[in-house]
């Protein structure tokens, strides 16, 4: 068994209540913080951990901490993003359901690490029943005395606001997700200034993701450097992931990062193999997002060595035969499945969630879309094949915000590995139609390179 | 000098203030190396960003920090830093993402020009013709809506919207009420005024000058004549409203002024606003005071048979006698 940290006594009946969360250890970092460590110190704590965004970009969240600007006289805030609306990620629906004090105490500590003194917790509006899970708990937790005015006896004082999203997964990007907080329309902001400069109401603000801020707890709790020397390289600590799609047990599993990819889809520990004895044809480590991959590149690298759950392993070959960690929705596809309908169910999530601001995104969506449905219901043409890598390649890198990059590569990327299928569905309409294309050479195993001596 | 920052656009060096744009630094400069804009505005603040038109390559951030921007950036709301060089149409990487953009800005759009008002003084239209392709790759069926009349004097053409919010800017910033705004989201997005309520105020009918298609049309221009055919002069009368001066350009087709319009500027920009009652209802010639035609670049259609000042050749200028066999001529020049 790998170590658990934020996961670690999630099946405690009545977890979900301060009393027992406080016999099984909780808010002893909010203690440990408040009572004997200043706001610097803890900032240095989470840098030393190497913690790194959970949300899906990976930036080190102690360096985005120690960016947030600190004008005297103007308020700081810090801002939850639990705006959890990407395709094949639901960790931080599980993590809230479950424990939602572990959130409501990293939000007191990194509040009191960044001198906020409002804070929210920005949940998707789907998530109905977490927002008032939340609510609940944050009702307990000021009842305790961690949060409102002079959180035990130090002076420091802490509001936290549960707000419920419009219902827009652009609402999830940090500057987007702020003007929805303001109540205006949910268009991401141009960058820069950056939020932690002008943020919230114009003011310095961090926007961090729930699992980033629950992790927060274990660093204080155990200290930066011992949370550091869990993982692998630059990725320290645990990690969320969100299984789903052909597992016999898709779920939300905390691993250890550097675990490796072949190890937690077939390992009992984990999602235990793929379901109905098929063979893995493909996998999209990382929520809809990322570039999806074969199954010979998903467990290994190009030149034969095993690939790992981290954040450099995954990218290790870049866009060629690489793809991302980005959020943790790892989705498994069986033999049966059809890249081409998956790839067009991701293109016609993107179309549907474009805000319309920019017209690369805001077209190129739709375009995209359109294209795929064609290839997928049999109508396609030989050329709309390299117009898709044309049109995602205008959209990559032209927009605002990345939803035009998060829509331009899976489809990207699907071509690439998969442009057989693509064909197939050209080449015989009908075929395509009533089977499917099955795993053709995307299991065969990469031959480890051998570098001659000269 | 503190205050200055030096900028090099295309290998063209130019000292600009601190906190320009990259854009505006560039129209210090002028000629081809200006960046279309379909979207940024300079009278209206938070304007740009969004049509991804004016995009260039950073190849070097600063003096400070020579690292170049890893993306394209939009050089309207870039600002510009001591010793950075932007790469605009030297560059084949912004050429190749500007025309991408401008396809993507089409392939929508009705590019039904022959019968658009805007035709001619379109910016859309001068874009297309610089970087767009001979024909669509599009073969999808375009979106469409229905036109709708806001208010009297305004008609919103949504199919030909590109979305540039710039009419959002201006009742958002010069009109004292706004109720209009996009509803929806992503290509279905429209400008939409909530339940078909009409724009009215002083200064409403300003959205039509800074739409850069033929979504929002003058009403009252309607069909009355391609610009072209017509021609513009500047103008001016005492306006009693105390936020507009008056300043206009009359666009005549033989003796009869057929619209009203506010002063553009060599980038599409108006020089000032103007009020609803100048542009609508002040259409006679005696209720103006010409000044002089106006300055229509050689590039325009519209420039195709317009009068321009009278330049007289470098020869009469150097010989006496000349001058004085053309005097009247001459002094047309001055007076017109």
């Amino acid at each position: 068994m790998s170590r658990k940290l934020l996961l670690e006594h999630i099946n405690v009946p009545g977890i979900n209540t301060l009393e027992v969360y406080r016999q099984k250890g909780g808010y002893r970092a909010v203690e440990k913080a408040i009572k004997t460590l200043t706001p610097d110190e803890v900032v240095e704590e989470v840098k030393k951990s190497g913690l790194r965004g959970r949300g899906g970009a990976g930036f080190p969240t102690g360096m985005k901490w120690s960016f947030l600007a600190k004008p005297e006289g103007v308020a700081r805030y810090l801002v939850c993003n639990a705006d959890e609306s990407e395709p094949g990620t639901f960790k931080d629906r599980y993590l809230m359901t479950n424990i939602p004090h572990a959130l409501i105490e990293g939000m007191i500590v990194s509040s009191f690490a960044l001198g906020a003194n409002t804070s929210y917790i920005y949940v998707r509006g789907e998530m109905m029943p977490q927002i008032r899970i939340l609510e609940k708990a944050i009702a307990e937790a000021k009842a305790a005395g961690f949060l409102g005015k002079n959180i035990l006896g130090s002076g420091y004082d802490l509001e936290l606001y549960v707000q419920p999203g419009g219902g827009a997964y652009i609402c999830g990007e940090e500057t987007a997700l702020l003007e929805s907080l303001e109540g205006k329309r949910g268009n991401p902001r141009i960058k820069p200034p950056f939020p932690a400069i002008a943020g919230l109401y114009g003011c310095p603000t961090v926007v961090n993701n729930v699992e980033s801020i629950a992790a927060v707890v274990p660093i204080i709790n155990d200290g930066g450097d011992e949370y550091a020397k869990i993982g692998i390289g630059r990725s320290t600590g645990t990690k969320l992931i969100s299984a789903s799609g052909n597992l016999v047990k898709p779920g939300v599993y905390e691993i250890e990062l550097g675990l490796p990819v072949e190890e937690f889809i077939y390992s009992d520990e984990y999602c235990g193999g793929i379901a109905n004895g098929k063979r893995l044809k493909a996998t999209v480590a990382g929520g809809s997002s990322v570039p999806i991959l074969p199954a010979n590149l998903s467990l290994k690298y190009a030149n034969g060595e095993p690939r790992l759950m981290s954040y450099e392993s995954l990218a290790e070959g870049g866009f060629a035969t690489g793809t991302m960690l980005g959020s943790g929705g790892f989705i498994a596809f069986d033999e049966d499945q059809c890249i081409v309908r998956n790839t067009w169910n991701f293109a016609r999530f993107y179309h549907h969630e474009s805000c319309g601001q920019c017209s690369p995104c805001r077209e190129g969506t739709g375009w995209l879309e359109k294209v795929l449905h064609r290839l997928e219901y049999g109508h396609g043409k030989m050329s709309d094949i390299d117009l898709l890598v044309d049109v995602a390649k205008k959209i990559e890198g032209n927009t605002i915000c990345p939803l035009g990059d998060a829509a331009a590569w899976p489809v990207a990327s699907a071509i690439k590995h998969f442009r057989d299928e693509f064909e197939w569905h050209v080449k015989e309409p009908r075929k395509s139609q009533d089977g499917n294309y099955g795993i053709a050479n995307y299991a065969v195993p990469i031959e480890k390179v051998v570098v001659a001596e000269v | 000098m503190d205050n200055l920052v030096k900028i090099t656009i295309d290998g063209i060096t130019v000292e600009v203030a601190t906190g320009t744009s990259i854009l505006n630094a560039a129209r210090q400069i002028g000629g081809d190396i200006v960046p279309p804009a379909m979207c940024y505005y300079s009278k209206l603040e938070g304007s740009g960003g969004k049509c991804r038109t004016c995009i260039v390559k950073v190849s070097k951030g600063s003096e400070k920090d020579p690292r170049p921007m890893p993306k394209l950036v939009a050089s309207c709301r870039t600002t510009v830093m001591d010793g950075m060089e932007v790469q605009n149409i030297t560059s084949p990487e912004v050429l190749e993402a500007r025309n991408g953009v401008v396809e993507m800005l089409l392939i929508n759009h009705p590019l039904d020009c022959p019968v658009c008002d805007q035709a001619g003084e379109c910016d859309l239209q001068n874009l297309s013709y610089e970087h767009g392709l001979q024909k669509t790759r599009y073969e999808f069926e375009r979106r469409t809506f229905e036109r709708i009349d806001i208010g009297e004097k305004i008609q919103l053409h949504m199919n030909r919207c590109i979305l540039c919010y710039r009419c959002v800017f201006v009742a958002d910033q010069i009109t004292n009420k706004r109720v209009h705004g996009i509803l929806n989201r992503g290509d279905h997005s429209e400008i939409s005024t909530y339940i078909q309520a009409v724009v009215e105020n002083d200064f409403s009918g300003n959205v039509i000058d800074v739409c850069p298609v033929g979504a929002l049309t003058d009403r009252t221009f309607r069909f009355k004549n391609r610009v072209w055919f017509t021609k513009p002069v500047d103008a001016h009368r005492n306006c009693d409203h105390e936020k507009c001066d008056g300043k206009v350009t009359l666009w005549y087709k033989g003796a009869d002024v057929l619209r009203v319009t506010a002063r553009k500027d060599q980038f599409g920009e108006v020089e000032s606003f103007i009020c609803n009652t100048c542009r609508f209802d002040k259409k006679a010639t005696s209720d103006w005071t010409i000044e002089q035609p106006t300055y229509i670049s050689d590039t325009s259609v519209i420039a195709s048979n317009h009068y321009e000042t009278f330049m007289p050749l470098p020869v009469i200028k150097e010989n006496l006698a000349l001058q004085e066999a053309n005097k009247v001529e001459l002094e047309k020049t001055v007076k017109f």
